[in-house]
């Protein structure tokens, strides 16, 4: 009997089964992805060296979640530095010239640091937790070498018996290279 | 970057080619570096072990040429975030050829900043007394000191450069990860965090990305106008202005965009960039410098004449001194090299001319440490409260060689970073050429 790490699953799993597409040219890119989506497929991956609002366009994917976390992190932070500053001024309370222990104006030089301290650090982990770790099938799509250098890639999972049509659909688009992975 | 052989593979393969052999010149400056590091490592030790004594504080400097070294560095920080965030929201397609130099720039600089005030407390074994943090003494920071708000403002532009910095090279590390061979190949595996420029990953790391920007950009203008305060708040003739959050602020660019031509212009020479990094970069570098100049030259006039306007005895004495008295030499240094010199960029002949540039923005360094030494350094020597004082003041060996120290500290972390990282965001330059496209080429 053969044991199989259990932490392979994890950190190794299988690859998916699909398509890869590679373009030399983002309009013949776009053109592929309208046509994908025209013939009913939703969950392809596209690749490309730079953020281009012409393949997000065709997409039409929604807004990311990542601003929520900005958000959120820049409320905590605000509150945080309000609460740090006049908790401590409370908890040792020192009178100066008869002014009030916990004075604002001076705070909010702390509180807009502290919003900022935080809101940047979630947004990072925003950026982190969307795009690296709750990507859909990540490590197991199909991915060549050239897609952060000069070309375009599409990845289209389905399963070997199906994937006919869409190899001619991609080639129809102008893609320079197709195969299966 | 007009020209047609400039095409994506070929912005790849040269940024790719600056982590290659950089050849003699590099070792040089970075031996040089080490060199001047090594000098301000044995100044530090003997100040440490003979303590503060050895610096030249003499009644009533008790702020002199580590303070000054702070305000420098922290100012030399700030033209990064301006180039990287402010004209990142500005959408100017020219930034992307200089902004990642820029970048490593103020994270390295605040990396130095931070040491000063730590050298400067005498007893540096006790920074942690700064954080806010529960203890033995019950006791907690002063927030309703300007120098708690600059811990606060220097941490947070610390740490959000950095992570600004190391978000824009995730997608570049990629880039370099799919050409490089051998064990660079598998450090850059690793440090690229799995980017592969899925449709998923550019959608949250653009929309992350712009937000950075937006936070980091409220956050630099904050940060030197809490420094400004650190001397605006007390009531020392010469400090005591509503004038100093945006004159620091424009000074700081001023010497920022200073200090970002100094380092390109070798970088770019060393690693054969003249392709990605044109005359056009840097006279628009120069044009930065200028407006900032002019805004600096603009605030010593209003200092100067709001100083006799105002009609205070103590500060027409303060400035008098400042002109005319011992420290005549500082601050008429600092006239010429800020007030004055700034206005030769006016001409597109020295915009363009980048030897000249080069010697311009040296000035430029000299002229804005001279500024911070005046600010600091004359304004107590001649303050009129002390008059009883024998106000004379002189750096010692121990200042000038944790000056040289800095320096040398600064350069070569940024000449580790400039060989081992993409110096010029791949991506980023790739964005403004136009488009591989059947039809015709589509520009951004």
């Amino acid at each position: 009997m053969k044991l199989t790490n259990p932490l392979t699953a994890i950190f190794h799993p299988p690859p998916t089964p699909g398509v890869l597409a590679v373009f030399g040219h983002l309009d013949a890119t776009v053109d592929a992805i309208g046509k994908l989506r025209q013939g009913g497929h939703a969950d392809f991956t596209v690749y490309s060296p730079i953020p281009r609002h012409e393949i997000e366009d065709a997409l039409d994917q929604p807004v990311s979640p990542v601003r929520m976390f900005t958000l959120t992190g820049g409320i905590a932070g605000c509150a945080i530095g309000a609460w740090l500053t006049l908790y401590m001024s409370y908890d040792w309370p020192l009178v100066l010239g008869g002014k009030p222990v916990g004075s604002i104006p001076p705070y909010v030089v702390i509180m807009f640091e502290m919003t900022i301290l935080f809101g940047a650090l979630a947004t990072i982990l925003g950026i982190l937790f969307n795009a690296l770790f709750a990507a859909r099938r990540l490590g197991t799509v199909a991915y060549d070498a050239r897609f952060t250098n000069d070309k375009f890639g599409i990845f289209v999972p389905c399963e070997p018996a199906r994937a006919g049509p869409v190899e001619g659909l991609l080639r129809g688009a102008g893609a320079e290279e197709v195969r299966r992975a | 970057m007009a020209e047609t052989r400039v095409t994506y593979d070929f912005v790849t393969r040269t940024i790719a080619r600056t982590l290659g052999n950089p050849g003699k010149g590099y070792f040089a400056l970075l031996a040089s570096a080490v060199a001047l590091l090594g000098v301000g490592i044995v100044c530090l030790l003997l100040l440490l072990r003979y303590g503060l004594g050895l610096a030249g504080y003499s009644h009533p400097v008790y702020w002199a040429v580590y303070i000054t070294c702070f305000v420098f560095w922290v100012g030399i920080a700030h033209s990064g975030t301006l180039i990287s965030a402010i004209l990142f929201l500005f959408r100017s397609g020219w930034r992307t050829a200089v902004y990642r130099t820029a970048e490593a720039m103020t994270v390295f600089a605040v990396m130095t900043a931070g040491l000063f005030p730590l050298i400067h407390i005498g007893r540096q074994w006790y920074f942690y007394w700064l954080i806010p943090y529960p203890n033995e003494r019950g006791l907690w920071p002063n927030f309703k000191s300007p120098l708690i708000w600059d811990e606060f403002a220097i941490g947070t532009y610390f740490t959000v450069s950095t992570v600004f910095l190391i978000m824009g090279l995730i997608p570049d590390i990629a880039a370099v990860r799919d050409v490089a061979t051998g064990w660079r190949k598998k450090l850059y595996a690793i440090t690229s965090l799995g980017w592969r420029g899925t449709n998923e990953q550019w959608r949250h790391f653009t929309r992350g990305y712009l937000y950075l920007a937006a936070l980091a950009t409220p956050l630099v203008l904050s940060v030197h106008s809490v420094v400004s305060w650190d001397f605006a708040m007390a009531i020392v003739p010469g400090w005591h202005a509503t004038l100093f959050a945006p004159y620091f602020v424009a000074g700081a660019i001023y010497s920022g965009v200073g200090m970002v031509i100094t380092l390109l212009v070798p970088i770019r020479k060393l690693f054969h960039l003249e392709d990605l990094i044109t005359v056009h970069h840097f006279e628009n570098l120069a044009k930065l410098c200028l407006l900032t100049g002019m805004i600096v030259s603009y605030s010593y006039c209003v200092e100067n004449f709001t100083a006799w306007f105002g009609g205070h005895h103590a500060e027409r004495a303060a400035f008098w001194y400042r002109a005319f008295g011992p420290f005549w030499w500082a601050s008429w240094t600092m006239n010429i090299c800020n007030g004055i010199l700034p206005w030769l960029l006016w001409f597109k002949k020295v915009r363009t001319n980048i030897l000249g540039l080069f010697v311009i923005s040296i000035f430029v360094n000299i002229g804005m440490w001279f500024e911070r030494y005046v600010i600091i350094v004359v304004s107590l020597a001649g303050e009129p409260f002390e008059r009883f004082a024998n106000a004379t003041y002189n750096p010692t060996w121990a200042d000038w060689g944790i000056m040289a120290g800095s320096f040398g500290w600064f350069f070569m972390w940024f000449l580790l970073f400039v060989k081992n990282f993409p110096a010029v965001s791949i991506s980023e330059v790739k964005e403004v050429l136009p488009a591989p496209s059947r039809g015709k080429a589509v520009h951004a």
